[in-house]
């Protein structure tokens, strides 16, 4: 039976781009993905993978999701309760924090202990956002798995952003980037993954990972 | 490390690429999906499309050649061209665009930048400047100007005090454009970009003039530019993509490797 991969329309963003690159994706693969863009709440907790994208500032996108009525305590049954594999890009991924500072404190998902703060990096030279494509570093957890290691440190790809997830602990950290200073790269724990970069503008590499991410069974 | 990017420009009239190009494997020269298809191909970090259509009633056009594009490219695209309300952003976003460009509705209504900003995210949001250069002050420092309807319409209003504004407003980049050098091939306007890229600390692109490698090399190391755009050197052939990262790179200049 095909497999049904939902992406999250909450009305943030690049909806089509992240939709486009997992169609792509899932050809590559020579898989038989049922992609769907959705905002019901039911058709998330039916998912077998769910993509949250997500442009944008924290509170709002946070603002977005709540307003879909029953969306948060869907995404909690299917992610944490069931498992489903699940994967948060750029400002999805730092809605797994517990909070986030941007434009005043808004509680996350708290999925990851942690909280999305502005980037301050130490060469003020250095502009914000921090925008463009930069080279990311495995680390040993990254290394070993199975949707980070489609990647390799030293590979390009595209980021985007002002703020940044900073960790409470480093357990769930996969990979950095440097930005005048270490940036939280890819996150994750069990079934869940999160990237800062977006795969969905990554070209070929980016295009790897999906497929990397679609192939998952965590 | 950031690498820096190199961004072809598309001028798009009608739904069709207007400056000539002579790719030798377009099926359609006037197509621009097959252009940017190239451009994705030859590692090109990012696109612009730069929408000239004279008439609103064709801007259905546009959403319908970047919807194409999006389909066909995994690289950010950025659209610019009459862009002046959220409906536009939207509609483009919802085409596939990843970043919008501002021109003449932010100068006429800057705090459009804020709404938009907070409405879609900064790192959306590139107001673009075309800047000419007025003269100088009692001082000898020269004076620099936002021009609008590319470069015939003088606003009065000086540029870095504009790009401040915008900045502060929440643009989350600049795409700056030496209006006195646009299509000289004499090379970008280094005293200009370095000013713009000193008053303000989100990402500059530096545009207009580039006629050889050695140009783009000068928008960074001269004109501190995060960026360089251009069209022509790369439309016509002159220069590859690759041949434009390889002069970056020999300037030590860091780029992606394709």
């Amino acid at each position: 039976m095909a497999q049904t991969a939902v992406v999250i329309d909450y009305g943030s963003g690049n909806i089509r781009s992240v939709q486009k690159s997992l169609v792509e994706a899932s050809l590559l693969l020579g898989s038989r993905h049922t992609l769907t863009v959705t905002s019901d709440p039911d058709v998330v907790k039916q998912a077998n993978r769910i993509i949250l994208p997500g442009v944008g500032a924290f509170g709002s996108c946070m603002d977005g999701l709540k307003a879909l009525d029953g969306m948060i305590d869907a995404l909690d049954e299917a992610v944490i309760d069931k498992g489903t594999p699940f994967l948060g890009i750029c400002v999805g991924m730092q809605l797994m924090a517990r909070e986030g500072l941007e434009h005043g404190k808004h509680e996350g998902l708290g999925w990851l202990g942690g909280r999305v703060e502005a980037i301050k990096p130490a060469n003020k030279a250095l502009k914000i956002p921090h925008m463009g494509w930069n080279d990311i570093r495995l680390n040993d957890t990254g290394n070993k798995h199975p949707v980070v290691n489609s990647l390799k440190t030293g590979d390009d790809l595209y980021f985007v952003h002002s703020y940044h997830l900073k960790l409470d602990g480093t357990k769930p950290l996969l990979a950095t980037t440097e930005y005048g200073g270490a940036i939280s790269a890819i996150v994750g724990r069990d079934n869940i993954i999160g990237t800062q970069f977006h795969p969905e503008k990554s070209q070929g590499v980016g295009l790897k990972f999906l497929q990397a991410f679609l192939r998952w069974t965590p | 490390m950031l690498k820096t990017r190199i961004i072809p420009c598309l001028d798009v009239k009608d739904g069709r690429v207007v400056k000539g190009v002579n790719f030798v494997d377009l099926v359609d020269a006037g197509d621009p999906v097959e252009q940017a298809k190239i451009y994705d191909a030859a590692g090109a970090d990012e696109l612009c499309f730069l929408d000239i259509t004279a008439s609103a009633e064709k801007r259905g056009t546009l959403l319908d050649v970047v919807k194409r594009t999006a389909d066909q490219c995994f690289m950010p695209l950025t659209v610019g061209g009459g862009v002046s309300s959220e409906a536009d952003v939207r509609a483009l976003l919802l085409a596939g665009a990843d970043k919008v460009s501002l021109m003449t509705a932010a100068v006429k209504r800057p705090e459009l930048v804020r709404e938009l900003a907070q409405k879609f995210g900064s790192q959306c949001i590139t107001v673009a400047i075309d800047v000419k250069k007025v003269g100088q002050d009692n001082f000898g420092n020269i004076r620099w100007e936002i021009f609008t309807h590319g470069g015939r319409t003088a606003t009065g209003i000086d540029a870095v005090a504009y790009t401040k504004q915008v900045a502060s407003l929440g643009a989350g980049e600049i795409l700056l454009t030496s209006m006195d050098r646009d299509g000289t091939k004499a090379g970008y306007d280094t005293e200009l970009t370095a000013k713009i890229t000193g008053s303000v600390n989100i990402p500059v692109i530096a545009s207009g003039g580039v006629g050889t490698l050695e140009h783009l090399v000068d928008g960074i190391t001269k004109g501190h530019a995060s960026a360089v755009l251009a069209a022509s050197i790369f439309h016509f052939g002159t220069f590859s993509i690759k041949q434009a990262k390889t002069a970056m790179k020999a300037a030590n200049i860091p780029v992606r490797e394709i």
